[in-house]
């Protein structure tokens, strides 16, 4: 027996988007078939779920232009913030160099695009690493100080209590305490 | 931009109104709602469906269910252990500030008694979290004390 099928195409695309909505959870206003607003912002790794899932249909998310510029600076800062090799350059030159654009413009479409200025949002990316690095208890302060490329232990320290609140020693006894508390908790 | 989803629990009626005005007054795009204990906000947090907050804000000080014990409750809950939460408190004893954020609490806010300094310090502290919400910095070692 032969099947001939003929398909509805902007019905099947609606059913399957809005099924794969409703698995996330996410309140929306179903427009067209090609547009879909969101009634809430999706956290990043949900996001990226949603994306991947709607691919296995071959249906994909266009994002526009400065979404995918935003994210290509994301990007590009968590490379060089994690990449030993960079630590003696300026992070604005090379974040220029490598998307072969102007820091200027960089800069000024990221404060646009996010709620966060690119200075502050490098400076916030800078501390998370030197909390892992603290965190690791492998390296000094001071080590740490030099391979994220800051001028010297106090201008490290000024920074990390201006953005966390609180000094590197405090921030690994609590950390210390905390994950004695939870060890305790998983292992009953 | 899409809003941003807020979850305050405080028992008291004018620290909410006093942090729903500075809220409205920053011109985010923010989406506020409240609830008045621990108890309030678990059962909220448990609800079938609902959109989970990108930030709840906590007072320590409340009658059924603390803020203590509902952070507890937030981490030690599958589903929810990922949420941002802010301790939002009268005390600046050092020693409520290191119980909170050893039980895991991501952020410590001493509650001000001026309006412009609340408004600076829920704009800083919502743009940050957010950064961390919408990038991937691991929320694990996300700790400020304001």
């Amino acid at each position: 027996m032969k099947l001939v099928l003929g398909y509805q195409v902007d019905v099947l695309a609606k059913k399957v988007v809005e099924k794969e909505l409703t698995k996330i959870g996410v309140s929306y206003k179903y427009h067209n078939s090609s547009q879909i607003e969101l009634l809430e912002e999706l956290p990043c790794p949900v996001f990226q779920k949603l994306k991947r899932n709607l691919e296995e249909y071959g249906i994909h998310i266009k994002e526009t232009q400065q979404e995918q510029l935003i994210q290509k600076i994301k990007d590009t800062v968590s490379e060089i913030v994690h990449d030993d090799h960079y630590y003696s350059f300026k992070i604005s030159s090379i974040l220029s160099d490598k998307l072969n654009l102007s820091y200027g413009y960089i800069a000024s479409t990221f404060s646009e695009h996010t709620l966060n200025t690119l200075e502050n949002y490098i400076m916030l990316q800078k501390i998370e690493r030197a909390k892992v690095m603290i965190l690791s208890d492998e390296y000094s302060l001071t080590e740490i100080a030099y391979k994220l490329n800051y001028s010297s232990v106090g201008h490290l320290s000024n920074q990390f209590k201006k953005i966390t609140g609180l000094t590197s020693t405090s921030f690994l006894r609590i950390m210390r305490r905390r994950n004695l508390l939870y060890n305790k908790i998983n292992n009953g | 931009m899409k809003k941003i989803n807020i979850l305050l629990a405080d028992d008291d009626d004018d620290d909410r109104l006093f942090f729903s005005e500075a809220i409205e007054q920053l011109g985010l795009s923010v989406s506020l709602k409240w609830v008045v204990n621990g108890a309030e906000l678990l059962d909220y947090l448990k609800t079938p469906n609902i959109q989970l907050p990108e930030l709840i804000f906590l007072d320590l000080n409340m009658p059924i269910k603390g803020g203590i014990e509902s952070l507890i409750e937030i981490r030690s809950t599958d589903y929810l252990k990922h949420l941002s939460v802010a301790i939002y408190s009268t005390s600046s004893a050092e020693q409520d500030i290191e119980e909170s954020l050893i039980h895991g609490a991501n952020i410590y806010i001493r509650k001000p008694s001026d309006f412009d300094e609340l408004k600076a310090i829920l704009n800083k502290v919502i743009t940050t979290n957010h950064q961390y919400h919408s990038s991937d910095l691991s929320k694990e070692n996300f700790m400020m004390v304001i």
